[in-house]
């Protein structure tokens, strides 16, 4: 018997239920049809038009905008520039912080970034709104433009001490040590580039507004506008249904949301604005460009001693966003000595935000090239040395890992891989002109927990519904929850119905940070357990229940039905037993709170900021989920071109609730992955500090061709630790460790060891 | 968006005529306009849709070479066999260009004038210096980012690469493009830029591009276009080459050779240097190596573009040798 024939209880499928279920998209054929209704496809009554005007300049500040040409135009309705008290109040942060120092100011006079909007037109059309807006004469006063990280006037930042992490005398050590590696490791600007665009419809009626927007957090983003407008929360209500990717870009509102609801509100006319594509690369931050000196001390046989990170990242001189370099590079190996910090520099830049994986992915490309570099430092197989420098507990926390199936990982992925055919040596495999080169590393996510709520019905047709202002962006939530709640209830996944995406709905955290699955099934599965107690309660004690002079004490749901444990009464269906006792639905509303946040502050605290989550090891454990990938690629010996020709990629992420949509989430982030290593890079001029690479056709992202056979293997089995159902993050951590991999692979194929990515053939030619 | 006026032309006699109105501009494919419109770099008075103009599209191929009409499809071309078996660099520069969905909507008459993919052109509102959309207003991509700008043939005005595959393949095969009545060799339809980078091609008010003639030759019968770039489809050129190879009877003298640049010059660039160095010469890896580097003569590189020089005599080699058998 091998490894890969060891029976695993994975809470699948062959466990019966639907939960774990290799079950299709829910809304997959409303998508591929187009019947989905995306936000700006939302049919308006009278739509006015709005065009945002991006600055032109890095730095300085907006002297006059001449509107006269541009109010002029045909079908012009409104001009809002700096000159426009918009009457904004500032919204609380994620942190439930909310400035004093009012008022919020979306379109400001200073410009701290090209790209920043300085004007929004809007007319009766689009193209109307688009001419005014080329037609506004707009004036600057220019000043000195810090345009990115490596910038010689870019300085060194300052140092973030709270992120400091230090055991024993990690710098002593490593000058101890026989055997050092110290390297420098860039990383550079990268964009969510999601596939729908963001923008949203804005309309008011009376104090009450309605935002079509689309959203990983709709609750959040609904407080926001209520408190830049001064309204009570419940005034505003964010539908998104659907959301056409979000990689982190759509949990919260941005400044031109606020400027769109503004001019709606002025106009008294509902306004659509569309963020263009080449203002998709402004109009919010993307990941931010880090750069991390690296050393590892180690003995003669590679087993680490010290380990030395000293990182900085960028940030916006109007705004903080630390891209933490150090959130993968203490937990991945044991090491008796560490020490990192990190700095923060502020850049002419649009403020960077969260980007799949925010911190590990930098975090794990120089950990995990660095460990590599050490393996061939020391005359090790990169998958031994890993194994050497094996990490049994937290070695920062010190806590034991909930569930840690790294070796798993390792050995199930070499196998599939078949990385024992390996050649050691640099250079040592090629297929006529191609270099072929093996890659491995690995990568991490923490276990992220919060709170969630979900309604659940159950109606008179025998069918369900489960109900929560959650969103699903694409990675499964209607069709999970409805998974959930058909397995609670007894009813068929076909008839569960489920309703998502709106902030008049129950309460959910943030789609971001791989917890929303683990949350919300926890939720869904409360509530429906409360649902079907009721029903077998009714159905026990209901005078005209045919179930009533039974004797049973409890009753069975199962395939719609009901019947009683023994076998021998009658079996009803829910909608027939529903009938009998006159009953149109049974509801119930349950959430996953604590004691403590069972209050109106406390709720809507839950639901609207991250004060309430609870990191990997808030308790006795250390959660997180792991991978293991391994590439390889093919580079052409005279033109450098890489081409990743497959991979196999093994993953501990505890119980997979769907493990048809938890491998697509995996090959989403590994596809991800091969984009960062090898393509993704804004290109920012250094005079001026614009992206000049802000479209699709010049801002690199995988297409198929690109994309090779990806293998990817479930090592994981249920964490009860994590989440209710057992299931760790799915969603982010496949993109961490990609980038590693193919750095390593490309080292194996050519020699040469690239630290800054993306790694294009011209490093290589 | 600026207003036009959109007028539909009924015969190439009609086009030309509408065409020669100021502010007219020619619509077929609409690939290349419509983006342009969009960044602010075309802005159009009247639109001239020459769509639908019929025997405009057809693709014929003798033995004396092929004529390919200017509004036949750029996915029509790559995919016709004939094409493929008398000019498979020609058909391979096509089914390498851009995306299958562009290449269903782009004519080859269109193709042939897309306009370059500097940022800097196509950015009118950040960067108002280019002195191709301004003259004399200067040029914002020297001192820029510059890692796809040409190596060869620039001026002073102007570093911005021809981005086109199509011409590269063109020129190596001296084809030639009909101007209704006038015909004019594809390398000397392209103009390098100069001082007045504005002027791309060598067409005047009222023309309009009808057909591209290539002469059939045993060098372009025996030929294939390589392209390299970091991304695998979906991406111009970082530096491509069209070779077409004749050897004499004994299998290894080279009796003809064409080669062209394309990704590294301001224009499709012919490498006659290379071609006249080789031909009536053996074919050995190791002449056939350093006469490829001739390609790149005078090349000139800016701040982020060296690699080109180093890559495109490599490409030339490469597919040279590939013809011959030795790579």
């Amino acid at each position: 018997m091998t490894l890969l024939d060891t029976p695993r209880k994975h809470g699948d499928a062959s466990d019966g239920g639907a939960i774990g279920a290799r079950l299709s998209r829910l809304d997959g054929k409303l998508k591929i049809t187009g019947a989905a209704t995306y936000a700006l496809e939302q049919p308006v009554d009278g739509l006015a038009y709005a065009v945002l005007v991006p600055a032109t300049i890095g730095a300085g500040r907006v002297a006059r905008i001449d509107v006269a040409a541009a109010k002029a135009a045909p079908g012009v309705r409104l001009i809002l520039t700096p000159d426009d008290d918009l009457g904004l109040q500032p919204a609380t942060d994620w942190n439930n912080v909310r400035a004093s120092d009012g008022p919020y100011v979306p379109l400001p006079r200073d410009i701290a970034y090209n790209g920043q909007p300085v004007a929004l037109v809007v007319a009766d059309s689009l193209e109307q709104a688009t001419e005014a807006a080329r037609r506004l004469a707009i004036a600057y006063e220019e000043g000195p433009v810090t345009p990115g990280l490596d910038s010689p006037n870019a300085g060194e930042g300052s140092p973030l001490d709270q992120l400091s992490v230090a055991w024993g005398d990690a710098e002593a050590a490593l000058a101890a040590a026989p055997v050092r590696v110290e390297a420098e490791y860039h990383t550079p600007r990268e964009y969510h580039a999601a596939m729908e665009p963001h923008g949203l419809i804005a309309r008011w009626e009376g104090d009450r507004l309605t935002v079509w927007e689309p959203s990983q957090w709709t609750h959040s983003m609904a407080r926001s506008y209520a408190e830049w407008f001064g309204l009570p929360p419940e005034n505003v209500r964010l539908v998104s249904p659907f959301v056409g990717g979000g990689f982190g870009s759509k949990g919260f509102s941005y400044g031109f949301g606020a400027i769109a609801a503004a001019a709606a509100r002025r106009l008294g006319r509902p306004v659509k604005l569309a963020v263009t594509r080449p203002q998709n690369f402004a109009a919010y931050g993307g990941r931010a460009a880090t750069r991390q000196s690296l050393a590892l001390g180690a003995t003669e046989d590679g087993v680490l001693q010290a380990i030395v990170l000293r990182g900085a990242s960028e940030t916006s001189t109007v705004g903080t966003w630390v891209e933490q370099v150090g959130a993968a590079t203490p937990l991945m190996y044991a090491v008796p000595n560490f020490s990192a910090r990190q700095r923060l520099v502020a850049v002419n830049t649009v403020t960077p935000g969260a980007l799949r994986a925010p911190g590990k992915t930098p975090s794990a490309f120089a950990i995990e090239s660095a460990i590599d570099e050490l393996a061939c430092a020391v005359g090790a197989d990169p998958l031994e040395i890993r194994l050497r420098n094996y990490a049994e507990e937290d070695p920062q926390a010190r806590k034991p890992w909930s569930t840690r199936r790294m070796r798993e990982a390792l050995a199930e992925g070499a196998e599939a891989f078949g990385w024992a055919r390996r050649s050691r040596e640099p250079r040592s495999m090629r297929d006529g002109h191609q270099l072929i080169g093996w890659g491995l590393a690995t990568g991490t996510f923490p276990v992220i927990r919060n709170y969630g709520e979900a309604l659940v019905r159950i109606l008179a047709d025998g069918s369900a519904e489960v109900v929560t202002g959650a969103t699903d962006i694409g990675q499964g939530t209607y069709t999970i929850l409805a998974q959930t709640a058909a397995e609670a209830l007894g009813i068929p996944f076909e008839r569960i119905d489920v309703r998502l995406g709106d902030s008049a709905l129950p309460g959910a955290p943030v789609a971001g940070g791989s917890k929303l699955a683990g949350v919300m099934t926890g939720a869904v599965q409360k509530a429906a357990i409360a649902a079907r107690d009721e029903l077998i309660a009714l159905a026990l004690n209901d005078p005209n229940s045919p179930f009533r002079d039974t004797g049973a004490n409890t009753l069975i749901l199962a395939d719609g039905r009901i019947s009683a444990p023994r076998g021998d009464g009658p079996v009803v269906s829910v909608g027939e037993l529903l009938g009998r006792i006159g009953r149109e639905r049974i509801e119930v509303r349950r959430d996953t709170l604590p004691d403590h946040l069972q209050t109106p502050e406390g709720r809507f605290r839950a639901w609207t900021t991250m004060t309430t989550v609870q990191g990997p090891t808030a308790g006795d454990y250390s959660m997180h989920s792991w991978c293991a990938h391994f590439v390889e690629v093919r580079v052409d010996e005279d033109f450098g071109t890489i081409r990743v020709a497959r991979m196999v990629s093994a993953f501990d992420c505890g119980r997979l609730y769907n493990p048809k949509l938890a491998e697509s989430q995996w090959k989403g982030g590994i596809i991800m992955g091969i984009g960062m290593a090898l393509l993704e890079e804004g290109l920012v001029d250094s005079r001026n500090g614009r992206v000049i690479n802000n479209n699709l056709g010049d801002y690199l992202l995988p297409t198929n061709a690109d994309v090779p056979d990806i293998r990817v293997i479930d090592v994981g089995i249920p964490d009860p630790h994590a989440s209710a159902l057992g299931g760790k993050g799915v969603g982010e951590v496949g993109i961490v460790g990609v980038a590693p991999a193919i750095a390593n692979a490309v080292f194996h194929a050519t020699g040469r060891r690239v630290r800054r990515l993306p790694i294009t053939l011209d490093a290589l030619v | 968006m600026k207003a036009f006026t959109y007028q539909r032309a009924g015969s190439a006699e009609d086009a030309a005529r509408l065409a020669a109105h100021p502010g007219a501009m020619l619509l077929a494919g609409g690939t290349t306009l419509l983006d342009l419109a969009k960044c602010g770099v075309a802005e159009p008075d009247m639109l001239v849709d020459i769509g639908h103009i019929s025997g405009l599209d057809a693709i014929a191929v003798d033995a004396g070479g092929a004529t390919i009409g200017a509004l036949a499809k750029m996915s029509a071309v790559a995919d016709h066999a004939g094409m493929r078996a008398a000019f498979p660099a020609v058909a391979e520069s096509l089914s390498q260009a851009a995306s299958a969905q562009l290449r269903n909507m782009a004519t080859i008459g269109g193709n042939l004038l897309q306009r370059t993919r500097c940022p800097y052109f196509r950015d009118p509102a950040a960067f108002p210096a280019c002195n191709k959309r301004d003259p004399g207003s200067g040029c914002a991509a020297i001192g820029g980012v510059t890692r796809n700008h040409a190596v060869l043939g620039t001026s002073e005005a102007c570093i911005a690469t021809y981005p086109g595959d199509l011409a590269v393949a063109l020129v190596a095969f001296d084809a030639a493009v009909r101007l209704g009545g006038r015909t004019i060799a594809v390398e000397e339809f392209f103009l390098v830029p100069g001082d007045t980078p504005a002027r791309e091609h060598a067409i005047g008010p009222g023309e309009m591009i009808t057909a591209v003639a290539i002469p059939a030759s045993p060098a372009a019968r025996r030929s294939t276009f390589l392209k390299v770039r970091d991304r695998q489809s979906y991406e111009f050129a970082a530096a491509s080459a069209a070779v077409g190879l004749e050897l004499g009877p004994d299998g290894r003298t080279i009796r003809d050779l064409r080669v062209a640049l394309g990704g590294v010059a301001t224009v499709p660039w012919r490498c006659r240097a290379v071609e006249d160095a080789l031909k009536g010469t053996l074919l050995e890896p190791e002449s056939v190596r350093a006469a490829s580097r001739l390609a790149v003569e005078g090349a000139v590189a800016q701040a982020d573009n060296a690699h080109k020089i180093d890559l495109a005599p490599r490409l030339v080699a490469r597919a040279i040798l590939s013809l011959g058998g030795l790579a």
